[in-house]
């Protein structure tokens, strides 16, 4: 029987290999097709096949030490890795930085390349911008305070104080 | 009410004739995936959050830049009925996901559905506009300014390195997915498709039949789509289907060209025979309704068949499917029941252009 519906008869069957652990994964043909989330979006997008061996190599290919899919865990919506690879899609923006040592693999083969270059939006690509401004400022003052150049490390914290108000406006 | 007024009311733009390159392009269709900062997917969304979502997008779609660029409602899936959502599947307004997914889905809908937006469906919005014939350009544009003037009030999960964050990594970047309809009997009847598709994947483009499957695509009809969605503009990937598209045109009509230089007979044969059957035939199923369609389609772009609109593969393939022939025919109808509606709905909108069809 189908794993999603639970009313057809599963017809497709996807085998996965993680960290050498065997697991089935069983749809109906409408729902693979349909309902298969990432595994819908991927057939759609190229070659089904292609992108599971793409992940299986991934696993398996020496050399390559992330932290094994089941220990790593989004900290801001609790999705484990091994759970996104179950269904294919991630829990929430955080993700992305969560899982980032596993997907920019994954992003450099599915993707062209893993830097955006297209449209930015005004309001949030304008916090993007002050984020890393603080961050900067606030690696500069830790710094100064390390050598001990106190007024300058007066100066950068006022400049963070200024930076964080215009955040939360 | 008669079928020219069901016509007028039941159609989206998209579906109407016009447009560049209108004899190859169906439709030009962009949509551009979005998530609110901070909310969880609707992988992992709670009743709480998918209200969020809606509360939030309600309020966006009531503030003057929103106005400014059409008039929007929000329908939300539950209170449409499964006949109602499954017609504007059929539309191609939203997404069988969206349709037959939870209770948390809504369409936000342009009054002459150019645009609709979809909200709780994979991503938080799915925003789409599809325009007739070759206008991809013209789509990204507008997508772009409802982008925009969502922005306005939305606050979008967007990553410096990665872009646009969306549940599927196969999104994110730009979000964009760019995606040509193209009718392409040419290439099928001398035997070129497969070699096209095949050189079309090679360069970061994927092709799919929308009626059937792979190159057994039914009525010869294909949507041409981006593959990758981080690491380009929108502009770079929206260039490049395009400039695959135009060879795809130029390869479809020189098929068309050699076809009625060294096939003549043959052509009008299967042409005109698929209009008899189209214009006398008491039972069709949707199947052989396609093909049929675009034998005869094609048969007007090449001047065999006159007197019948080009408009009516696009019609007719949308108006043939079991939703919208229900609908038409206000009863729910069972497969063998449909097909004789179906072949009754073909004569009818024949009759409309030539009256010699009974
Ligand atoms: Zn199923
Ligand atoms: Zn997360």
């Amino acid at each position: 029987m189908c794993q999603r519906c639970n009313e057809r008869p599963a017809t497709v069957h996807f085998t996965k290999i993680v960290n050498g652990e065997q697991s089935g994964y069983h749809l109906c043909e409408q729902c693979a097709k349909e309902h298969g989330g990432f595994f819908a979006k991927a057939a759609q997008a190229f070659d089904f096949n292609q992108l599971l061996s793409g992940l299986l190599n991934m696993e398996s290919s020496p050399g390559f030490s992330a932290p094994p899919a089941t220990s790593l865990r989004c900290s801001s919506c609790g999705m484990s890795y091994s759970q996104f690879t179950e269904i294919g899609r991630l829990g929430c923006p955080k993700c992305y930085e969560s899982f980032s040592v596993r997907l920019d693999p994954l992003l450099r083969r599915i993707q062209n390349g893993t830097a955006h270059s297209g449209k930015v939006p005004v309001r949030s690509g304008e916090q993007v911008k002050v984020r890393k401004n603080l961050d900067t400022l606030r690696k500069e003052l830790q710094s100064a305070i390390a050598s001990e150049q106190f007024e300058r490390a007066a100066q950068l914290r006022d400049q963070i104080r200024d930076l964080e108000q215009r955040m939360n406006h | 009410m008669s079928l020219s007024d069901f016509l007028q009311t039941a159609m989206s733009q998209w579906m109407k004739n016009g447009g560049p390159e209108d004899d190859i392009v169906l439709s030009s269709r962009i949509r551009v995936a979005r998530n609110i900062h901070d909310t969880p997917f609707p992988t992992l969304q709670t009743d709480t959050h998918a209200n969020y979502v809606i509360d939030q997008v309600t309020s966006a779609i009531a503030t003057p830049e929103m106005q400014h660029l059409g008039t929007f409602e929000l329908l939300r899936c539950v209170e449409m009925s499964p006949l109602d959502r499954q017609v504007l599947v059929e539309k191609h307004l939203i997404s069988r996901d969206l349709a037959e997914g939870g209770k948390h889905g809504a369409v936000i809908l342009r009054s002459d559905e150019v645009a609709s937006i979809l909200v709780n469906e994979e991503d938080h919005l799915r925003i789409q506009c599809i325009m007739p014939g070759l206008r991809l350009n013209e789509a990204w544009t507008l997508a772009s300014q409802i982008d925009d003037a969502f922005e306005m009030t939305l606050a979008y999960a967007f990553h410096e390195q990665y872009g646009y964050l969306t549940a599927c990594p196969t999104n994110v970047g730009t979000g964009i997915r760019a995606s040509v309809m193209m009718h392409l009997p040419g290439l099928v009847l001398t035997g070129q498709i497969s070699r096209m598709l095949a050189a079309i994947s090679q360069v970061g483009l994927t092709v799919r039949g929308i009626y059937g499957e792979g190159s057994e695509a039914l009525g010869n009809i294909f949507q041409v789509s981006n593959q990758m969605t981080l690491g380009e503009t929108e502009e770079e990937i929206i260039g490049n289907l395009s400039s695959v598209v135009s060879q795809l045109i130029d390869h479809e009509r020189n098929a068309r060209r050699a076809l009625a230089e060294e096939n003549r007979e043959a052509l009008e044969d299967r042409v005109c025979r698929s209009f008899g059957i189209l214009a006398y035939a008491r039972r069709m199923d949707s199947k052989e309704t396609l093909q049929r369609l675009s034998d005869v389609r094609l048969g007007i772009d090449m001047g065999i068949i006159k007197g019948v609109s080009a408009g009516i593969l696009k019609e007719l393939m949308v108006m043939t499917q079991p939703a919208f022939l229900q609908k038409y025919y206000r009863q729910e109808l069972h497969p063998a029941e449909r097909d004789i509606r179906r072949a009754a709905l073909i004569r009818e909108r024949l009759r409309m252009d030539d009256t010699e069809v009974r």
